[in-house]
């Protein structure tokens, strides 16, 4: 102890060396926290998914996976288009400022093309799959149903643009996904590559 | 049982004709591939043989296109038209249309899985193997191969390389006798010279060298960064042990 | 301004006193950082030699973060590991990286704990009053044995496979029980998707959780008895008047800042194999092993990874299986009796004989040209070689009572040079 320490210079060392080690612990932490991310196979299998829509009959309704959600597209009639409008004020949210959906489905159809819908068959309330119930006025549902989703999990009811109506436990209405159309009738769920 | 037996056979004979040098059994010395991983347009080129040539028979069932595209600096509509001939989706990953249960009746083995085919032969045996095809009739494929006698593998380049024959002649110590190639001699010239050809298989090579681990260029310049950091580091933590050991005499 | 952010600190800093007194009333916290670390002494003369030991730790924590990540995208079943290797090595985000820091780690290991054993051996440290600490450590370098050689079939490489087959049938040489003892161990009557998953139950909790252990009683026990120095002195005997070692220095900071120069150094070396030669010319990753598993297939040269070979080049010496066995056996086994075998009076090579100093030297240039042949293809000449090599690797262990009473030892001084 014949030197006297120098106190500053080694607060600085100790403060160089936390910094540094530290920057590098954060450094080396990257990986491994980034390993979590979905991997290429992931991203592969989650890859847009392709759907003709041209032999669709209209009225009717083809389920397709995508990222392990049940995507659902319906060929809407004429009359079933009619119906939205008349529908509005039943419903929570007609304007779908509150629900999920890309810039292209907020509309009163909720789609790109008035005819063809495309949403998850994901209830907005806890997760349980909706079931079409496209039949109007059935005894269940009673007679001023007009067509559209039913949950049975709670009792939750969309029209046929996936709108919720009032007064059920869903939040929101059903989501849309990204999707555009690659041809004429060749739907592309999954990418609207900054389509909006 | 008995087809077992006769593939377990045609390994096991397959295998001890490969990779002569590592046993003392050496034929020749293997000339060096000389490929440079570096090289994108030879990787390129390499892939674009490799899909024409290989992927009938081979799988590369590891890589994917989409990071074939990423790696060799190509489009992904490049890369459909150019390696995936229109067909298929950009993530999947190379598989031959040959089923390999079809491959092992066809030609009585299986052709491997090339993914790592350059992590587990090294990149000079690829080189010699696609170069050492010659001509022999007395084989089903009408071919034999210098570096892996009796493959099972036909002379796919031919197209390129064009059919030569090999003359041996043979040496006979202590009763011992083994064979050496003399020379080749051309029986049919192919699209390419000798030097366009070497450099076709060199390309080959290169590819099959990137996809056995696609990340190496990556990795180099990644473990420069991360050495200068802890050369950078040393210099720090050396001063600081200075410092604090001054209090010991 | 700033006397606002002083009168912060201030309160911050009264407020982490307080916690500390709360928790130390409940849990002997400050208590355990005292004795093990800023009133734990050791010696102040140690040398590079003495950094193998916080190496070694550095690379199990390394081993155990690398391996927790690749267990989340491992799958242990014959039909499925050799992709998922690769599916880690191309389709994970920085996969790759954390599979190579694995397999060299594994490596680095061995490598790090040979190194501490040798200054093991030539500084005395197994010598009274440290045998449990030199046991213990032997059980570490055991267990490690078994994590590596579980850990080499998860790949399920052509490589794997084979040389679990032939180290699993080395159990066969075992009189009467031996084949069912070896059928018990796969599960199986060959390698199969059984003996893989259990092989991967053994490497990722059943050894991890008995290294941990056996580390934390390693520490224990050396720090119950002190560190030795290379000049094989007790720093104990030579207290200040406030009751310190006169000639230790507290392991933090001095030691610390030291090791943390040692870690860094070891990090330059690491990092270069990692990003530079990750299979080591097919020395850590064999190139065999980039094949996956064929039962039809034995790879034409089979050889276990670097750090077994010393071993099996004794194994493959003898002509008889079964001796065969029992000496390669012995060959791990003998280590843990050197604190018996031992008769010299003193520890440090500084101070021994040259009988002492040329028996070491043998065994550890036996060990390495062991290590060498090992590796090798069998031939006559290697075999012989192998024979004449075990001699000083044996000889070391079984003559060391003889030698060590004889010879001696030179003077020792009282205090550290």
């Amino acid at each position: 102890m014949t030197d006297k320490t120098d106190l500053s210079r080694r607060h600085f060392l100790v403060a160089a060396t936390v910094t540094a080690g530290g920057a590098g612990m954060v450094a080396a932490a990257v990986p491994f926290v980034a390993s979590f991310r979905p991997s290429a196979r992931a991203q592969a299998l989650g890859a847009p998914v392709e759907v003709d829509v041209g032999k669709m009959e209209p009225g009717a309704l083809v389920k397709v996976e995508w990222r392990g959600r049940v995507i659902m597209i319906v060929r809407r009639t004429e009359f079933m288009l009619g119906k939205l409008a008349e529908l509005e004020e039943q419903l929570a949210d007609p304007a779908s400022s509150a629900s999920l959906q890309p810039g292209y489905a907020v509309n009163p159809h909720r789609s790109i093309r008035p005819e063809f819908l495309v949403v998850e068959g994901v209830c907005t309330h806890l997760g349980c799959a909706p079931m079409p119930r496209f039949d109007v006025a059935p005894a269940d549902l009673g007679a001023d149903w007009a067509g559209g989703f039913f949950c049975a999990c709670h009792g939750s009811k969309f029209d046929l643009a996936g709108r919720v109506y009032r007064g059920v436990p869903a939040p929101t209405n059903l989501s849309v996904p990204p999707h555009r159309y690659v041809a004429e009738n060749v739907l592309l769920i999954g990418s609207d590559m900054g389509a909006s | 049982m008995m087809v077992h037996r006769i593939i377990a056979g045609l390994l096991l004979a397959a295998s001890a004709a490969s990779w002569g040098q590592d046993h003392g059994a050496a034929v020749a010395e293997l000339a060096p591939a000389d490929n440079d991983i570096g090289d994108i347009a030879s990787l390129q080129r390499g892939a674009k043989f490799f899909v024409n040539y290989c992927l009938g028979c081979h799988s590369a069932q590891y890589v994917r296109y989409s990071r074939l595209g990423e790696d060799l600096g190509l489009t992904d509509a490049q890369v459909v038209e150019n390696l995936m001939f229109g067909a298929g989706q950009l993530h999947d990953t190379m598989v031959s249309s040959m089923r390999p249960e079809d491959g092992a009746v066809w030609f009585g083995v299986a052709p491997p899985d090339l993914s790592l085919i350059a992590r587990s032969r090294g990149v000079d045996y690829l080189y010699n193997y696609m170069r050492g095809f010659y001509a022999d009739p007395s084989r089903p494929t009408g071919s034999n191969n210098l570096w892996l006698e009796n493959t099972a593998m036909p002379d796919v380049l031919w197209e390129l390389g064009g059919t030569r024959s090999a003359v041996f002649s043979e040496h006979d110590e202590d009763g011992i006798v083994t064979r050496s190639l003399e020379h080749f001699e051309t029986i049919r010239e192919g699209a390419l010279n000798e030097d366009e050809y070497d450099q076709a298989i060199r390309d080959i090579t290169n590819f099959l060298e990137y996809i056995g681990e696609p990340i190496q260029l990556e990795r180099r310049a990644l473990g420069v960064r991360v050495i200068a950091f802890l050369l950078i580091f040393l210099v720090i933590a050396y001063m600081l042990k200075r410092e604090i050991w001054r209090d010991v005499r | 301004m700033a006397a606002a952010a002083s009168d912060m600190v201030d309160r911050l800093g009264r407020s982490a006193n307080s916690l500390k007194r709360w928790v130390d009333a409940r849990f002997p916290l400050s208590k355990l950082i005292r004795e093990h670390a800023t009133e734990y002494y050791a010696s102040k003369n140690f040398n590079f030699w003495y950094g193998f030991g916080v190496l070694a730790t550095v690379v199990q924590v390394l081993q155990i973060v690398t391996g927790i990540a690749l267990t989340m995208n491992y799958k242990p079943s014959a039909a499925e590991a050799f992709a998922s290797v690769e599916y880690i090595m191309r389709d994970v985000e920085w996969g790759w990286l954390i599979r190579y820091l694995h397999s060299t780690g594994a490596s680095a290991f061995f490598i790090v704990v040979y190194l501490h054993i040798f200054r093991g051996l030539m500084y005395g440290s197994y010598k009274k009053p440290r045998e449990l600490v030199w046991i213990c450590g032997m059980f570490i370098y055991v267990c490690l044995m078994a994590e590596a050689f579980f850990g080499y079939l998860l790949p399920w490489g052509n490589m794997s496979y084979w040389g679990a087959q032939v180290i699993v049938s080395l159990f066969g040489a075992v009189p009467v029980v031996g084949e069912a003892l070896a059928e018990w161990i796969r599960g199986d009557y060959y390698i199969s998707d059984i003996t893989l998953n259990r092989f991967f139950a053994f490497h990722v909790i059943a050894v991890p959780l008995m290294l941990v252990f056996l580390v934390v009683v390693h520490i224990m026990a050396l720090h119950e008895v002190g560190s030795g120095n290379p000049d094989g002195i007790e720093i104990k005997d030579y207290r200040d008047d406030s009751g310190k070692p006169i000639d230790g220095v507290a392991f933090h900071p001095y030691h610390t800042s030291k090791d943390l120069v040692i870690i860094t150094v070891f990090l330059i070396v690491f990092a270069f194999v990692v990003f530079f030669v990750p299979d080591m010319g097919g020395l850590f990753l064999e190139h065999a092993n980039f094949e996956p598993a064929n039962v039809l297939q034995t790879p034409e040269h089979i050889a276990p990874v670097w750090y077994f070979t010393p071993f099996y080049a004794i194994l493959r010496a003898v002509p008889y299986k079964l001796l065969g066995v029992i000496l390669m056996g012995l060959a791990v086994l003998l280590p843990f009796f050197l604190p018996w075998l031992d008769r010299s009076p003193v520890k440090s090579i500084r101070y021994r004989g040259w009988i002492f100093k040329l028996a070491l030297a043998g065994f550890a240039v036996s060990f390495l040209v062991l290590g060498y042949l090992g590796l090798q293809p069998v031939s006559d000449t290697y075999t012989l070689l192998c024979r004449l090599f075990a001699i000083p690797y044996f000889g070391f262990f079984l003559l060391m009572p003889l030698y060590t009473s004889w010879e001696k030892p030179g003077p020792v001084p009282d205090r550290v040079r």
